[in-house]
């Protein structure tokens, strides 16, 4: 029996960036300053004091996003096999089933079919809380059905991005998913369907790497990292300290790499206004307009 | 743990030095069966490390410094090869070299990751690691080689994108990004052979082919095992468990539906004899071009689209 032992906590799964569920007051982690939690809550988890955007999970950022907060999953029954035996100090399969129970998800994203601002979209969204969002052959799959369901019904995609890459664990076949999914979007290109690509803290790797890049329109939400290479790899590669906000969004923002930066509270009258410009829903009166004149003369 | 190849071909080395002394007495019977011996022992010990490499061995061999790079592969079996430079946009990256060239009685293009081989070329390649202006380069040639009808053929062989302040300013992700989909719908056969080391998303940019091959000793993998171990074992001395865990060869590929062909390796692996690998890569290539040649620039699409849609595992319900 040691006379003194050190008292663990148990170490948190996710980044910082999750908002402190306990208590009545919370500290933010940016500003430090102590913030009544409804408050950030009802300031879609941003901090009121200095913006700071919390982590959310996919779940409240359909909620956020889909007119009436109602949508319809499709592809949930879509889960993870380990088809490597997989093993490092802890076996693949118990980390899913790990997250399995502790999120409640099979996999990484959800797809669904909602309505956004009254035009009828297709989500894929991610979900950082199950493994960092990583992207293996389930969450390669499900986009790519997301893509290929937008493209057939003729509906936009929207797919928000938040995931620390592709997933080790399922090998060259989370690798092949960049490919995969990148070919769903090339035809949904081709079909004139737009997508809309929104990424959220954090959006690197392979992810970003392939869908996340290849929006129409590329938003991003503030101070959310971007890149693909991480900052410690990169600081051990140029063997330099990296600049405050490098790889951020304002970053990314400035060196051609999005449309906008758009906070959260903002997001859904944002991607609305874009959509309605994309889908020919603002000319659709003029041009009935138009029509009706020729068919006159 | 083994961090060289040159540490395991140890034994071949010294055999072939003594050959080599040997050669210098002057001929006799006695001298000739000792090398008679010598030799056999040679080829033995070659079978006998290069038929039981472990997954961690192959990565090593597949960053031999002595392994064929693409330049050497394109010389041996194109010819007229016109190398071409620039994105138009920012500068030449000569991690990645391309151009078109002749191959089996037509025109093809060419593209592929270039390492160095001395300490000189090494940096000026960048040890193969692109920029993006490398993969717009890529990306430029590829799709002139669409518009005038001509198949590519690519060669991978890096570590992975450059890691680089640089490279993230200029959107490397975005430059990768755009190089998976343009590659997705070209009309024309692609055919991507990883010749040494397949490192992740910066190989892959390359890789989207109707035919994917894989040398004998290459390796592809989603990440290095050296990044592997640091980040799940959290520490960089596991790299040889992370090789076996992430299932990194050749067959390994082959048995995941991920790679069709393994184009063979003489024994003791490409460097041994360069020219006999470039001869089976040779064969490969011009065999499955001209399978390809058959289809309609429809097919080569959809058959591409479905090839990598088909890709991963995934239990429905």
């Amino acid at each position: 029996m040691a006379w003194f032992r050190k008292q663990r906590s148990s170490k948190r799964p996710v980044g910082d960036r999750e908002l402190d569920t306990a208590g009545k007051w919370t500290k933010c982690n940016h500003c430090r300053e102590i913030v009544y939690r409804t408050e950030i809550l009802d300031n879609a988890s941003v901090c009121p004091k200095c913006d700071y955007h919390f982590r959310i999970s996919s779940l409240d950022r359909l909620t956020a996003l889909c007119d009436d907060g109602e949508w319809t999953e499709f592809s949930s029954e879509l889960g993870p096999v380990d088809s490597l035996q997989f093993r490092d100090q802890k076996r693949y399969t118990e980390r899913i089933e790990q997250y399995q129970e502790r999120t409640g998800m099979k996999d990484a994203v959800v797809c669904a079919e909602a309505s956004l601002g009254a035009i009828p979209v297709v989500f894929a969204v991610m979900e950082y809380s199950f493994m960092g969002g990583s992207m293996g052959s389930v969450v390669g799959e499900k986009i790519a059905l997301a893509a290929e369901r937008a493209a057939a019904t003729r509906r936009p995609l929207i797919v928000i991005s938040c995931s620390g890459g592709a997933r080790m664990q399922e090998g060259a076949q989370s690798l092949m998913q960049m490919a995969k999914i990148s070919a769903a979007l090339a035809k949904l290109r081709e079909a004139g369907i737009p997508f809309i690509s929104v990424l959220t803290d954090p959006t690197t790797g392979g992810v970003t790497a392939s869908y996340a890049m290849l929006g129409d329109i590329n938003l991003a939400e503030p101070g959310a990292l971007i890149g693909f290479a991480g900052p410690r790899v990169i600081e051990q590669t140029i063997r330099e300290k990296l600049p405050e906000g490098f790889q951020r969004s304002e970053f990314l923002l400035e060196h051609g790499m999005l449309d906008m930066v758009v906070p959260r509270t903002e997001m859904k009258p944002t991607l609305a206004k874009v959509l309605r410009h994309l889908t020919g829903a603002t000319k659709s009166a003029p041009s009935d307009a138009v029509a009706a004149e020729q068919a006159i003369s | 743990m083994y961090r060289k190849a040159e540490e395991f071909e140890k034994p071949l080395r010294e055999i072939e030095e003594q050959i080599a002394e040997l050669r210098r007495y002057p001929e006799s019977m006695q001298r000739d069966v000792r090398l008679e011996r010598l030799e056999k022992k040679l080829a033995e010990t070659r079978d006998d490390i290069y038929g039981n490499l472990s997954r961690w061995q192959t990565t090593l061999v597949a960053r031999h410094p002595r392994r064929p790079y693409t330049l050497d592969y394109v010389a041996q079996i194109c010819t007229d090869f016109v190398e071409l430079h620039g994105d138009r946009l920012y500068r030449d990256d000569p991690a990645i070299v391309s151009g078109i060239a002749e191959f089996a009685g037509r025109s093809v293009a060419v593209v592929g990751q270039q390492k160095g081989r001395n300490t000189k070329q090494k940096l000026h390649r960048n040890f193969g690691m692109p920029n993006p202006e490398g993969y717009r380069k890529a990306m430029r040639i590829m799709q002139m080689a669409e518009r005038f009808g001509m198949p590519i053929l690519t060669f991978i062989d890096t570590p992975g994108a450059y890691p680089g302040s640089g490279a993230e300013e200029r959107g490397v992700a975005e430059s990768i990004a755009v190089s998976l989909r343009e590659m997705a719908r070209f009309e024309v056969p692609i055919i991507a052979t990883v010749i040494g080391e397949g490192g992740s998303g910066g190989a892959l940019a390359i890789g989207v082919g109707n035919r994917v091959n894989m040398f004998q000793h290459a390796v592809y993998s989603v990440i290095s095992p050296e990044s592997c171990s640091s980040i799940l074992w959290r520490d960089p001395d596991h790299a040889e468990e992370a090789a076996d865990a992430l299932r990194l060869t050749a067959p390994d590929l082959v048995d995941l539906g991920l790679v069709d062909e393994v184009v063979p390796e003489p024994p003791g692996g490409a460097h041994t004899d360069p020219l006999a690998a470039g001869l089976g890569l040779r064969e490969v290539l011009e065999r499955q071009l001209n399978e390809l040649g058959q289809k309609s620039a429809a097919d080569l699409v959809e058959d591409r689209y479905q090839k990598f849609r088909a890709m991963g595992t995934i239990a429905a319900g």
